[in-house]
């Protein structure tokens, strides 16, 4: 479970730039639930995740996950509860690592690392079974660098590394916004087999209004730093990406002029 | 070259192939540009050599000589990750500081080991001749550090800290304390720099406050060098060419200066540095067909 209380983050307090980002966010997710997050350009999407991530240390109000307070906890020190899959697939893998290296190293998220080589032979057949799941035929490029794959190949093997070692919550952060459609959709797939079979608890921070509805048990439209809509169960299956965007016309005040690639 | 010259070389570049190492761990595995190496190799030459003329076990004076560069180490580590100082700038404060300390610690400018029990004295006199020995003890101890970082590099620690080198918000994010791998990475590089300045001392009988002076751009060079001959393929391979880089460097470098014909003399030696490693970052460029 998941809980942020009375979330307040202000970033540049005190000075000329001073910008509320969240403003007093309660949000409970039960567990296994697949939450979609949508929301405008500095509504506070990113904002929300890296409170829950520990990149933003809210300036008031708590954050628990499952049955820990981690309000205070940095981004390492709660890596064993959270899961994370950024936007940009370069900054989730290491580009100058091997498959397997990356794989190695997410397998021990949140964990204590000795001296033990990191690839033995019983990970190594680990690993390579678990990217075989992925039909991409990585699994015979191992000992390839990370760099060497496509953006789509590597947001796939970033979908692998985050469940390698178990977590509270999958973050998951505009992970198909950089892909191609083919591919987006590959991974947006994959995204609901992973969290599905392995019952987890995830939220998805997502541009599309189509992926918001069409993934998981409910959904969430930020606006200016506040919860403005909050739909699951019945209500959600008859919402229409048509009344995303009335909704979202009518918050704005008609402005959604730069926001185009709101509405697909 | 006399043979003499030349085992000289092989020995002194495989004195340097700590620096070497030491110098890949900082730029290339947590990509650190760090200069303390300047002062840490003098510093352990200076702490080996004067525990050694106390009297004290050359081992135990060599390892001792080791914390201190470990210790030098993560001096530039807090400057940088404690009070945020710019990485190049922290490791050059220290290096300055180094050098005063140096002098501290040795109490003059230059300390002789002559007639002094060194590592290395127990293999003298075993029916070899000096100019053998001296490499062949110091490139077993190469070998041991080469494996020694490798097994290193490619356990769950080590690879915790070429992630924090290579995408350290990614490491972070995989619950790697990217702080605590810099503290740790500096000290390891530092500690393998001092104990070649311990070598560098016990080999050729002095401790010498100026013997740091260019210690980073040889230890580049020998990386740069073992990277144009062995490519990037792997840490295993990576370590091997900073020995093989190394000592290349010191053989290109004898080379040079012997041969008559160019007229070059022993102050020539950072001109010739310079070109060498210019020609090493050069070559594998024109190489691809790319411009340089």
């Amino acid at each position: 479970m998941i809980k942020l209380d009375n979330i307040q983050v202000i970033f540049g307090k005190g000075t000329p730039l001073q910008k509320q980002a969240l403003n007093g966010i309660n949000l409970t997710i039960e567990e296994g639930t697949f939450v979609t997050v949508i929301g405008s350009n500095g509504a506070g999407k990113s904002t929300v995740l890296g409170v829950l991530a520990g990149d933003v240390i809210p300036t008031a109000g708590t954050v628990t996950i499952g049955s820990t307070d981690v309000t205070r906890k940095g981004t390492a020190a709660r890596a064993g509860l959270v899961a994370r899959v950024f936007q940009d697939p370069l900054a989730g893998s290491c580009g100058a690592l091997s498959i397997e290296e990356n794989l190695a190293l997410a397998a021990r998220r949140g964990e204590s690392r000795g001296l033990t080589p990191a690839l033995g032979p019983k990970r190594r057949e680990h690993f390579r079974e678990r990217i075989a799941e992925l039909n991409l035929g990585l699994e015979n490029r191992m000992k390839d660098r990370m760099d060497l794959l496509s953006g789509g190949q590597r947001q796939a093997v970033s979908l692998v590394m985050a469940t390698l070692a178990g977590s509270e919550v999958l973050l998951l952060d505009e992970h198909t916004a950089a892909l191609d459609p083919g591919m987006a959709e590959f991974i947006m797939n994959l995204t609901q087999k992973i969290v599905f079979d392995r019952k987890l608890t995830a939220l998805m921070v997502t541009h599309s209004m189509r992926q918001a509805l069409d993934f998981g048990h409910r959904t969430i439209m930020l606006h200016a730093g506040e919860v403005v809509l909050d739909v699951s169960g019945d209500s959600r299956k008859t919402l229409q990406v048509e009344d995303l965007i009335a909704m979202f016309r009518r918050i704005r005040g008609q402005t959604l002029d730069d926001d185009a690639l709101l509405i697909g | 070259m006399s043979q003499i010259a030349f085992w000289g070389a092989v020995e002194l570049g495989l004195v340097y192939a700590f620096v070497a190492i030491g110098v890949f761990l900082a730029f290339r595995v947590l990509d650190f540009p760090d200069l303390t190496v300047d002062g840490s190799f003098p510093l352990g030459a200076a702490v080996a050599a004067v525990l050694i003329i106390a009297g004290v076990n050359p081992w135990l004076a060599s390892g001792v000589a080791m914390v201190a560069g470990a210790a030098a180490g993560i001096v530039t580590a807090i400057l940088n990750v404690r009070f945020r100082i710019l990485n190049l700038l922290a490791s050059i404060l220290t290096m300055i500081a180094l050098f005063s300390v140096n002098l501290r610690v040795m109490g003059k400018p230059n300390v002789a080991l002559i007639n002094a029990d060194t590592m290395l004295s127990p293999f003298y006199g075993l029916g070899l001749r000096d100019f053998y020995v001296r490499p062949l003890f110091v490139g077993i101890l190469a070998i041991i550090a080469v494996i020694a970082v490798w097994r290193f590099l490619e356990s769950d620690a080590g690879l915790a800290m070429r992630a924090t080198g290579a995408n350290a918000r990614m490491a972070r994010a995989q619950g790697v304390d990217t702080n605590r791998q810099i503290y740790l990475g500096m000290a390891i590089s530092n500690a393998l720099v001092a104990l070649g300045g311990a070598l560098f001392a016990q080999t050729n009988g002095f401790a010498d406050v100026t013997s740091g002076v260019g210690t980073i751009v040889v230890g580049l060079a020998a990386v740069i060098i073992g990277e144009t001959l062995l490519g990037s393929r792997g840490i295993l391979i990576a370590l091997i060419g900073c020995v093989l880089g190394s000592i290349l460097y010191r053989i290109a470098i004898q080379l040079a200066l012997s041969t008559d014909m160019l007229g070059l003399q022993a102050s020539d030696l950072n001109l010739v540095t310079a070109v060498l490693v210019t020609v090493a970052l050069v070559l594998p460029r024109l190489r691809r067909g790319g411009a340089a």
